[in-house]
């Protein structure tokens, strides 16, 4: 029997993920298709590609077909700092893609966590995080970084502001020598070059990071930071696919603390991404903490290459002679052994395990 | 089944250069040498396959994950800014972006100036943060020539030793930035063959400091 084509393979790792979400109580977050403008004119830089498709509405307002979920969740929901909600959704949202300059249509399903999140509601998500990848290969990486204890160390070995975006650009490329110019140049001291170069080198399981960890930040980021960083991940010290690796970053001017990202063998670029945005809810005005990630399912295609010979089990050939009611009740009769193509004539390059013809007086395979 | 670290080499010198580096880095495969038009060599023993591909296209092949881990030129990192791991400088392959103008050029910041280029995002990023309003004119070669012409005011363009310059009546007036050959590799593949490529990176690094 020919096997599911990866549109439905996607499909059903929708499926398997809500079901995750829904047997941790999260609630199904649906949503319209459109969001007023001006939502992403305020948060441009939120966004993970420039542009957005937009359009007038009737009444003259200027809309946009969705290129990110989570503003429009923030935006919906209570601004409560002594409660919770845990949603998740499922939606299509309108990005540029980076390589062909046009807009693509990419297949989401993620969840938020708003509220009083707390540390317990920051290691659910990161082990929603790892349940979601274990549900699409089982040979995935989770990379937990933070980015507090990156901002802390830049403070405090005297990086001036103006140039910690560039340092955070050449601290995600784990580009340790044009780091060390740079450093240089801004007359930085090499003990303090040294421990910044070791924080990007450090990769391992929590088990193998949290003591490297603690000594060398000890006295240059707050204890409380380096503890809260070390307690969570200490929680996910069973999980064989966690990597710390503070080569991880994010814009600083929406997250904040743990930012995540997960990869599964195959797919070259990570198809999980997530992190606490408690600065995008003070830039929306918000007192509220938040944490979420989103799966992006597009990618996913590239695992499942279809191996299948054929493109259908039977191929039905009716002459124009045999009545309707007669190829109708033939082709039921063979779906019992397969997928059946009904048609007058053979489609060009198609591939068939059986060809039966029919004829007004009986069958010829 | 040892896994297989997938390279991308730049077609060309440098190219056999970068490939003596990883031989000796302990990545070899005898038959890249033989004399024929092949692009795709393999060491199964060793886990390693090399394929040349244009230079310009090494950080495409790694981004995309086709290959692993590749070399590429500084420059065209900074053109294309691949997401990929820049994990070391080669060292090799040295030379630098610059901007060039016909002898005696003086810039006229009243006017707009028109910059000739391979390299676009360079170059309007560097008069970006100068603040100069400049109109680019993307060409895909003999840019020396631009000026020449009056095609151009001035070019942004690799200088190597400026031979080429200096036949042609130009001269470098400011450098960008210096060029260099990068290892680079692929986010995704870091994370699953770490091993095999943090140990080429270290005595690739051995080399370049020896």
């Amino acid at each position: 029997m020919i096997k599911q084509i990866s549109l439905e393979a996607n499909e059903k790792k929708i499926f398997e993920l809500r079901e995750l979400y829904d047997s941790y109580g999260y609630s199904h977050y649906k949503m319209s298709k459109f969001e007023e403008y001006g939502l992403y004119l305020k948060n441009k830089d939120f966004l993970v590609s420039e542009g957005v498709i937009t359009f007038t509405d009737t009444n003259g307002k200027l809309m946009a077909l969705k290129p990110d979920v989570t503003l429009s969740i923030v935006k919906n929901t209570l601004n409560s700092t002594n409660s919770i909600q845990k949603l998740y959704y499922n939606e299509n949202v309108y990005r540029v893609s980076k390589s062909s300059h046009s807009f693509k249509e990419i297949m989401q399903v993620g969840l938020e966590c708003i509220g009083s999140v707390d540390d317990y509601c920051i290691c659910e998500v990161l082990k929603l995080a790892l349940r979601s990848l274990d549900k699409i290969s089982d040979k995935t990486v989770l990379d937990i970084s933070n980015l507090d204890i990156l901002v802390e160390l830049q403070e405090s070995i005297g990086v001036p502001e103006s140039e910690r975006p560039e340092i955070l650009r050449l601290v995600s490329e784990k580009n340790i020598h044009e780091l060390s110019k740079k450093f240089k140049e801004l007359g930085i001291w090499e003990e303090n070059t040294e421990i910044f170069k070791n924080l990007i080198s450090i990769s391992g399981s929590p088990e193998k990071v949290i003591p490297k960890l603690k000594s060398l930040l000890a006295g240059r980021v707050k204890a409380e930071t380096v503890g809260n960083f070390c307690s969570i991940i200490s929680f996910l010290a069973d999980e064989k696919a966690v990597n710390i690796d503070f080569s991880l970053v994010d814009d600083i001017n929406y997250y904040n603390g743990i930012v995540f990202k997960g990869f599964v063998d195959g797919i070259p670029s990570g198809v999980l991404s997530g992190g606490q945005y408690d600065k995008l809810m003070k830039n929306m005005k918000r007192s509220s903490k938040a944490i979420g990630f989103a799966v992006y399912l597009d990618m996913l295609e590239q695992l499942y290459t279809s191996t299948d010979e054929y493109d259908v089990d039977i191929l039905l050939v009716y002459d124009s002679t045999v009545p309707p009611e007669k190829i109708s009740r033939t082709a039921d009769e063979m779906r019992s052994e397969g997928s059946v193509l009904a048609v007058d004539c053979v489609p060009e390059g198609i591939r068939c395990r059986k060809t039966v013809f029919l004829k007004a007086g009986g069958e010829v395979s | 089944m040892k896994t297989m670290l997938n390279v991308a080499l730049p077609k060309g010198r440098l190219g056999e250069k970068v490939y003596a580096m990883f031989e000796k880095a302990g990545f070899p495969c005898p038959s890249i040498k033989e004399n024929n038009r092949k692009l795709i060599f393999e060491n199964e023993e060793c886990g390693v396959r090399y394929f040349w591909v244009k230079p310009s296209d090494v950080a495409i092949y790694v981004e995309r994950g086709a290959a692993d881990i590749g070399v590429a030129g500084k420059d065209i990192l900074l053109e294309y800014e691949p997401e990929v791991y820049e994990l070391l400088d080669l060292n090799i392959g040295k030379c630098r972006m610059a901007v060039a103008a016909k002898q005696g050029f003086r810039d006229d910041t009243d006017k707009t100036l028109r910059v000739a280029t391979k390299f676009s995002n360079i170059a309007g990023q560097y008069y970006l943060s100068r603040g100069r309003d400049i109109d680019i004119i993307h060409l895909n070669g003999s840019i020396e020539i631009a000026p020449i012409l009056g095609l151009s005011d001035v070019i942004v363009d690799i200088v190597e030793t400026g031979a080429t310059l200096r036949e042609n009546n130009l001269s470098v007036i400011e450098t960008i930035v210096p060029i260099s050959a990068r290892f680079i590799s692929n986010k995704a593949s870091y994370k699953f063959k770490s091993e095999a490529i943090d140990k080429l990176v270290s005595e690739l690094a051995k080399q370049v400091e020896g």
